[in-house]
């Protein structure tokens, strides 16, 4: 199993502690993870994440199952050569941060990177948020992802492949209802933010959204890296055992 | 650590027919299956009123607190040591929160709850502490971490405003609810660091790392009570991550697990 949401690096707006690849690397091997696809968490507020993603790469040469995650934002100029630069470099996916970089739902550069993604065959990573509302920084004003915003790069295109992170039942059943089976098809989730009992929101989602549409990730090293093992450990016996997508094969 | 090791959640809920949600059985089920699986031996449980069904989840009726604490002595009634019952209070009504909770004596009640109906430095508090004093019941205050400003349906309390309480009644245990449920935990060590007669459980949504290395650094594995609340699973991820990370030493973390909890209900626990 690969954490799809993992990220190097501080967080402007509290310590964390030991964010490095190093770390990491053994946190994979405790968790019996096979690997991880890493972006760099200081790119998020970067003006230009460029030189965040030059750092990326270079950090992660020395460990073999970390794969790069780039953050490309297109409304940047140029930013269609950053997507040639993933690809050469091996990168599992590309991120994007739309809140961050004040990128509204429906926002055409938003699509037209999707769209540029699916041709380079990387997926390209959302993430609703990274902590919870009430404990932002006054200074963290972005606010959460928002659903419109999934379905409308689930619409995109053809070849759009999509993994949102840190979102809750509520966002991926709007999203999931919302779209056709076959949009339905390029989006998966990872569960972070899902809950378990006594709830079972990841039960019920496994139930009806399908187990299939599942990654695995954590948002380490800003969460637990327990958190989402904890959760699959606690289902029902009637999903237990059902299987997960794998983030390796999402195209065809 | 064994898992025949004792687990005490400090922080839970259960529902009741009267909650409005047609499967509050099914929910009551998955904690206990859930519990079962994780190695809890003992829930410490509060009923919130009708959780919204009839009255506000944080500003219950007291016709609703009435119902909700029947709700939860009866299962302490059906469960035994397995589930143990807190008495749920509104303050504002305060001949009716005296009263539950000398019903809630003589039903069994091993603590306390109060919610968000009214701040927790406010001096209508003060004759349900005294109450707790006499009857040497903990009090669980729902806490916001670092109250910024008002926010709808609770009027919320922090670790400022429980310390100020705490502080008028140091033969009270208090407990400051849920350290990942939300807000500003750093604000809560900070506030409550220097005021002995607070603990914390650990319960809550989040599972912010560094959130449980800085607890213990700034409380000490004494005034930690382990607990889950509305996430299970969060509360497993924590209970792992005590032993994995090695922030605490075996001894400690049973003091985290269940040794904690134990001393602070009065609860009489057999060691592993």
């Amino acid at each position: 199993m690969i954490d799809v949401n993992a990220c190097i690096g501080p967080y402007p707006y509290r310590f964390i502690p030991h964010p490095d690849p190093e770390v990491l690397a053994r946190v994979l091997e405790r968790e019996g993870l096979q690997g991880a696809w890493v972006g760099h968490l200081p790119s998020v507020f970067y003006r230009d994440p460029t030189s965040g993603n030059a750092q990326l790469y270079t950090t992660l040469a020395r460990f073999p199952n970390l794969r790069p995650v780039p953050a490309i934002r297109p409304d940047w100029p140029g930013w269609e050569r950053a997507i040639a630069t993933a690809r050469d470099a091996g990168a599992a996916a590309v991120r994007a941060y739309p809140p961050q970089w004040q990128l509204a739902p429906g926002d055409p550069r938003l699509s037209e990177l999707a769209i540029a993604c699916g041709e380079a065959r990387l997926p390209m990573i959302l993430s609703v948020g990274f902590e919870d509302l009430r404990q932002r920084h006054p200074l963290d004003v972005a606010g959460d992802l928002q659903a419109a915003a999934v379905r409308a790069l689930a619409r995109a295109a053809r070849n759009v492949r999509l993994i949102v992170t840190a979102a809750g039942r509520a966002f991926i059943e709007e999203v999931h209802w919302g779209l056709t089976e076959e949009e339905q098809r390029r989006v998966l989730w990872d569960f972070s933010w899902v809950w378990g009992p006594p709830e079972d929101h990841l039960a019920r989602l496994f139930r009806t959204v399908g187990s299939e549409r599942f990654v695995f990730g954590t948002q380490w090293p800003l969460r637990l890296t327990q958190n989402p093992r904890a959760n699959l450990d606690l289902l029902p016996d009637d999903v237990a055992k059902r299987p997960l997508a794998d983030p390796e094969r999402l195209f065809p | 650590m064994s898992a025949a090791e004792p687990l005490i959640d400090a922080h839970a809920h259960f529902l009741h027919a009267g909650c409005g949600r047609s499967d509050w059985r099914e929910v009551n089920a998955a904690r206990l299956r859930a519990g079962e699986a994780m190695g809890i031996t003992c829930h410490v449980a509060s009923v919130l009123g009708t959780f919204g069904f009839s009255s506000p989840t944080y500003f219950p009726s007291p016709s609703d607190v009435s119902v909700g604490n029947d709700a939860a002595a009866a299962l302490y009634d059906a469960h035994g040591g397995l589930v143990r019952m807190l008495v749920a209070l509104n303050p504002n009504y305060t001949g009716h929160a005296l009263a539950e909770i000398e019903r809630g004596v003589a039903r069994g009640a091993v603590g306390l709850k109060l919610l968000a109906s009214r701040r927790a430095d406010d001096s209508l508090l003060d004759p349900i502490c005294e109450a707790a004093a006499r009857h040497r019941l903990p009090i669980l205050h729902h806490i916001w971490q670092h109250r910024r400003r008002e926010w709808p349906n609770q009027e919320i309390s922090d670790g400022l405003d429980l310390a100020q309480l705490a502080r008028r009644h140091p033969r009270v245990t208090f407990i400051l609810a849920h350290i990942g449920g939300g807000g500003d935990y750093h604000h809560s060590y900070a506030a409550i660091r220097d005021v002995p007669n607070i603990v914390a459980d650990l319960s809550g949504s989040g599972v912010d790392r560094g959130m449980l290395d800085d607890a213990v650094g700034a409380l000490g594995s004494h005034r930690l009570l382990w607990a889950c609340d509305i996430t299970m699973e969060t509360g497993l991820a924590k209970l792992r991550a005590l032993e994995d990370t090695g922030l605490s030493s075996p001894d400690d973390i049973r003091d985290i697990r269940w040794r904690n909890a134990a001393r602070v209900f009065g609860l009489e626990v057999a060691a592993a």
